[in-house]
């Protein structure tokens, strides 16, 4: 068997390429470009993710090593020194991926995340503060229920950008001591949090990845994001939905406060219609 | 018989050239159309990079508004007008009568008007570019309000509708060669072809043809009630309750999700139709070039249908943060990792199709070796995307945008490309030039891996999409990555011209090709280089065995052609 | 198809795969809007239209297009052939300008597709179920110069006014 220059070149240089390929890659995930994560869901996604990146890695290298092998061993002009595989051969390697990759898949989803998923569409802590916020094109706009501990009714015929974004109803007595923010979500450090979600126009969705929370936000359906942010500061939000020309700047800001500021901070500040 | 189809072979330019019923004429059509869509794409791409490394460039030419136009357009052409282009109707149309021993497809005419219809369907995207508003800019989901309401953005003016008309005659002309190819593969072929003994690349173009026929008419009908939505003030996905410039719009009742989930029904097998036959044809490249049948042929033909199966019930992966019932988002989650397992079965296939072969590195085995380090790299990733709890991070950041390109940008453009270089000679009686080919496929390579990994590496920071430039400082540690994404990326396109030069070029002064230049063993090489109208001058051929005959099993030869080659050469066709 | 199906030694099937092929793909299509329907009757500005008699009426002249078109299918000679072929072809114009009427009709009453849901997938089935009759007639025409082909014809004008039938039934019913 002659060994071509031209092939082992090629040979050669696809090997490395492989090579270089696998160690950019492993080494540019466990370079973790993850933002800080406050939430005590957030530290279960994270830690789903370190469990998919160290499995999928392994596989990652493994696979490119064997690929590199045959790459290398193989290469050469000539006929090939192989005889077809008995059927079993062939049937009882391909167990060997499908009980690994089931395995993989499902223990990540069943153990990992599905807990996770179920804490965050389960049900609202009772002492949970409930917050509304609304997306528009390009901003979010929150609201608090205020003293009444309810939520006024709006009407989008009463919208108004100016004076009254949310269209709230003057009438409603519930909505008198609403507060009504543009742009930042504050909230108290180390309680549980229900957001409900709303849009007046076209999709948007609320992600904020520092709690590692990402709900989808549309017209006619109130959608719930629940969290419980550990860390004070000040936690950038992010529109996660194509929403027109400014989708790229609709950004609005968590304010996390200790719960005893917060509690002074909102009982300073002005309703609706007072 | 071979006299018969001589006496109808056509005659006039217009009829040999233009509309042809020939399907190696037309699968060309295709291709080079595909190669002309690319090539606008392809730009466009270089004009996001640009506004990425460089926000504000590009000046006036460049605003969010065309910005979005931009993105939206340039995944609509790639998917529809330049993947599917080439691999599936490209190749489809090319391949499958010489794989399955047809003179032809089984619907010649329908064949060739599947192309006409396409033509308009393109020149319709390319148009939109021009009129009132601008092209369609609510991405290449194209989901309601955004793409209803010409208020929300320009681009819902005109250009959505002239996207909505392209894409109902895609389909149409996509339906047509559907047709085409699931006809001639399962009544047209020749004696002796038992399904079992077909190349892995019919199988993938039968599963495609069917996933298509099946889950095309959820887009269809998507569109229709989005064009009612548009035009007729209908509400199939418009809620009440929409202010849009100051303006209360008078729809309710509708759901944008319905819009979601129709899309997604077809989304998502969609990707299975391209990727699947890019799998195929490498499984073809890589057995002839490394002198070894595929390892687990049957294997490999179950795991593909069981991946097409289950490709049909997991659509909402695409939707797990839109606040649908958690159940049956763990539903989705379940199944869609799931199909990670025939993946990885094809995966391991793929290389163990290698072990004790005899691996001749030419540019077609390098891109068919290239594909299954690709197959790895961006499939893995849809695990983090499939779990739904992982998916809350990843959603909607550069992790899906370098997920996706992996797999139906590197993956399919691979295989198109194994295939272009392995078949030239089947197609034009010529071999493509080498050298220029390792400087297409070296730039290629690393221009697109890199570009890819990093757009990964830039997710894990969650940097989000379709974003005109970045305004979030959380992405600060990743939007670096930026000016090397925009270099790579430029390096792979400028390959593309090298290629494209190579293959143009080597159509009429490319080095004159054997009948079967790679001594490979499927059907196809038992006629002549380039295939002649009607495919074998001769009888059709009496199929002896599979098309993965190779090694030596005491021959002077290590392979066996499935047929007896034809042995009427290029003289006169045989009195029959 | 014919020719091809000669070279590969098979005998012509008597319906082409082709047709069951895009049947199977119609059928997808009109499947798809009825559960687009399901989803939509969900939400509260849902109200039921009792839809105009002509409506029902109209099923006749499917059903009419159909015994013609089966009887031309039987009929030996050309003549009678095409007789019954344009009788087809009468009753399916007859049966557009009838949904035609009924759409009128719809917007007489003051129900339109604008403002009621149930209407609108009234008036979309109706123009997507139309767009494919008169696919139909084409199909007639071609029946007419390759008589071989007419049986394909025929199963595909019987399953499309099956469809219309389980398409009226389900929006009166659902």
């Amino acid at each position: 068997m002659k060994r071509t220059t031209r092939g082992s070149a090629d040979a050669h240089y696809l090997t490395m390429f492989f090579a270089v390929l696998t160690v950019v890659t492993v080494a540019g995930f466990a370079m973790d470009f993850r933002p800080a994560v406050v939430t005590p869901h957030g530290r279960s996604i994270d830690g789903l993710i370190n469990y998919l990146m160290v499995v999928t890695g392994l596989l990652f290298v493994l696979g490119h090593a064997v690929l590199m092998h045959f790459v290398w061993k193989y290469q050469g002009e000539g006929p090939a020194d192989y005889t077809p595989e008995k059927p079993r051969t062939q049937w009882l390697t391909a167990l060997i991926p499908v009980i690994v990759m089931a395995g993989i898949a499902e223990v990540g989803v069943l153990l990992l995340a599905l807990p996770v998923w179920g804490e965050l569409y389960g049900p609202t802590p009772k002492d949970a503060l409930v917050v509304e916020v609304t997306g528009k094109q390009f901003e979010w706009i929150v609201r608090y229920s205020g003293a009444d501990g309810k939520f006024g009714k709006t009407d989008p015929k009463l919208v108004d950008d100016a004076e009254n974004p949310l269209g709230l109803d003057e009438n409603d007595p519930a909505a008198q001591d609403d507060v009504v923010k543009r742009g930042v979500l504050t909230i108290p450090e180390g309680k549980p949090v229900a957001v409900n979600l709303r849009s007046l126009d076209v999709l948007h969705s609320f992600a904020v990845p520092a709690f590692r929370i990402k709900q989808d936000v549309l017209t006619g359906f109130t959608a719930r994001a629940q969290f419980v942010p550990e860390v004070a500061g000040r936690y950038e939000i992010a529109c996660a939905e194509l929403c027109g020309l400014g989708h790229y700047k609709m950004r609005g800001f968590v304010e996390v406060r200790k719960a005893d500021e917060f509690v002074k901070w909102l009982a300073d500040q002005p309703g609706m219609f007072e | 018989m071979s006299d018969a189809h001589a006496a109808h072979a056509p005659q006039s330019f217009w009829s040999r050239y233009v509309f042809s019923q020939d399907h190696k004429i037309i699968g060309l059509q295709y291709l080079i159309t595909a190669m002309v869509m690319a090539l606008v794409a392809a730009g466009l791409a270089v004009l996001i990079r640009i506004q990425l490394a460089w926000p504000g460039s590009l000046g006036i030419m460049m605003t969010p508004e065309t910005y979005i136009a931009i993105v939206t357009m340039h995944g609509s052409l790639m998917v529809f007008f330049v993947v599917s282009l080439a691999l599936v109707s490209g190749f489809g149309n090319f391949l499958i009568p010489l794989h399955v021993g047809a003179r032809d497809m089984a619907y010649p005419f329908l064949n060739m008007l599947s192309y006409w219809v396409i033509v308009p369907a393109c020149l319709l995207m390319l148009i939109s570019f021009f009129v009132p508003g601008g092209a369609a800019a609510a991405g290449w989901t194209s989901y309601p309000p955004l793409s209803a309401l010409k208020e929300a953005v320009p681009g819902s003016d005109w250009g959505q509708t002239l996207w909505l008309l392209a894409m109902a005659l895609f389909i149409v002309s996509f339906t047509m060669g559907g047709l085409n190819y699931l006809t001639t593969i399962l009544n047209c072929r020749a004696p002796g072809m038992s399904m079992m003994r077909m190349p892995l690349s019919t199988w993938t173009f039968l599963i495609s043809a069917v996933l298509g026929l099946l889950t095309f008419p959820a887009l269809t009908a998507a569109a229709v009630m989005l064009l009612f939505d548009r035009h007729l003030g209908t509400s199939f996905f418009l809620p009440s309750g929409m202010v849009i410039g100051g303006k209360v719009l008078p729809h309710e009742g509708g759901t944008p999700l319905l819009f979601q989930h129709l899309f997604w029904f077809l989304g998502h097998p969609e990707v299975y139709v391209l990727v699947l036959p890019a799998m195929g044809i490498a499984f073809d490249v890589n057995s002839a070039m490394s002198r070894r049948a595929p390892f687990g042929y049957k294997v490999t033909v179950v795991s593909l249908l069981v991946a097409a199966v289950l490709s049909m019930i997991v659509w909402g992966h695409h939707m797990f943060t839109t606040g649908m019932n958690p159940y049956v988002g763990e539903y989705f989650s379940i199944m869609t990792v799931l199909i990670t397992v025939p993946f990885a079965v094809i995966g391991v296939n793929l290389i163990a199709s290698l072990f004790k072969g005899r691996i001749k590195f030419t540019t077609a085995s390098l891109f068919g070796l290239g594909l299954i380090s690709a197959i790895g790299l961006g499939g893995f990733g849809g695990l983090y995307l499939g779990t739904a709890a992982s998916d809350l991070y990843f959603h909607e950041t550069y992790f899906v945008v370098g997920h996706f390109h992996m797999m139906i940008g590197v993956v399919t453009f691979f295989g198109t490309f194994a295939g272009l270089y392995f078949w030239f000679p089947k197609m034009f009686g010529r071999l493509m030039n080498e050298r220029l080919g390792r400087v297409h496929f070296w730039l290629t390579i690393v221009g697109t891996f890199a570009t890819f990994l990093l757009m990964h590496f830039q997710g894990m920071g969650h940097l989000v999409r379709r974003t005109f430039e970045s305004a979030y400082d959380f992405q600060k540690p990743v939007t670096g990555m930026h000016y090397a994404i925009t270099f790579f990326s430029v390096m792979a396109v400028a390959g593309q011209f090298v290629f494209l030069y190579n293959f143009f070029r080597s159509i009429w002064r490319g080095e004159k090709a054997a009948r079967n230049p790679w001594n490979a063993a499927g059907l196809e090489w038992t006629t002549e280089s380039p295939a002649p109208h009607g495919n074998w001058r001769g009888p059709v051929p009496q199929v002896q065995r599979w098309a993965y005959e190779y090694g030596r099993n005491g021959h002077a030869e290590d392979f066996q052609l499935q047929a007896e080659p034809d042995r009427v050469g290029a003289t006169e066709p045989a009195a029959h | 198809m014919h020719a091809a199906a000669m070279a590969a030694g098979r005998r012509a099937p008597t319906v082409p795969l082709g047709l069951v092929g895009f049947l199977g793909t119609t059928i997808m299509l009109f499947t798809t809007f009825a559960a687009s329907y399901l989803v939509r009757r969900t939400s509260a500005d849902w109200r039921p239209v009792d839809l105009p008699l002509l409506a029902w009426a109209n099923l006749a002249l499917l059903a009419g297009a159909s015994v013609t078109l089966e009887w031309a299918c039987r009929s030996a000679a050309r003549e009678t052939r095409g007789k019954w072929l344009a009788a087809t072809a009468l009753f399916g114009l007859a049966f557009l300008g009838g949904q035609t009427l009924v759409l009128a009709q719809l917007r007489a009453a003051g129900i339109f597709a604008q403002t009621s849901p149930h209407a609108s997938f009234f008036v979309v089935l109706s123009l997507v179920h139309g767009v494919h009759l008169v696919g139909g007639l084409g199909a007639l025409v071609y029946g007419a110069l390759r008589p071989a082909a007419l049986r394909g014809c025929a199963v595909f004008w019987h399953t499309i006014g099956v469809i219309w039938l389980a398409l009226l039934v389900f929006i009166s019913v659902m």
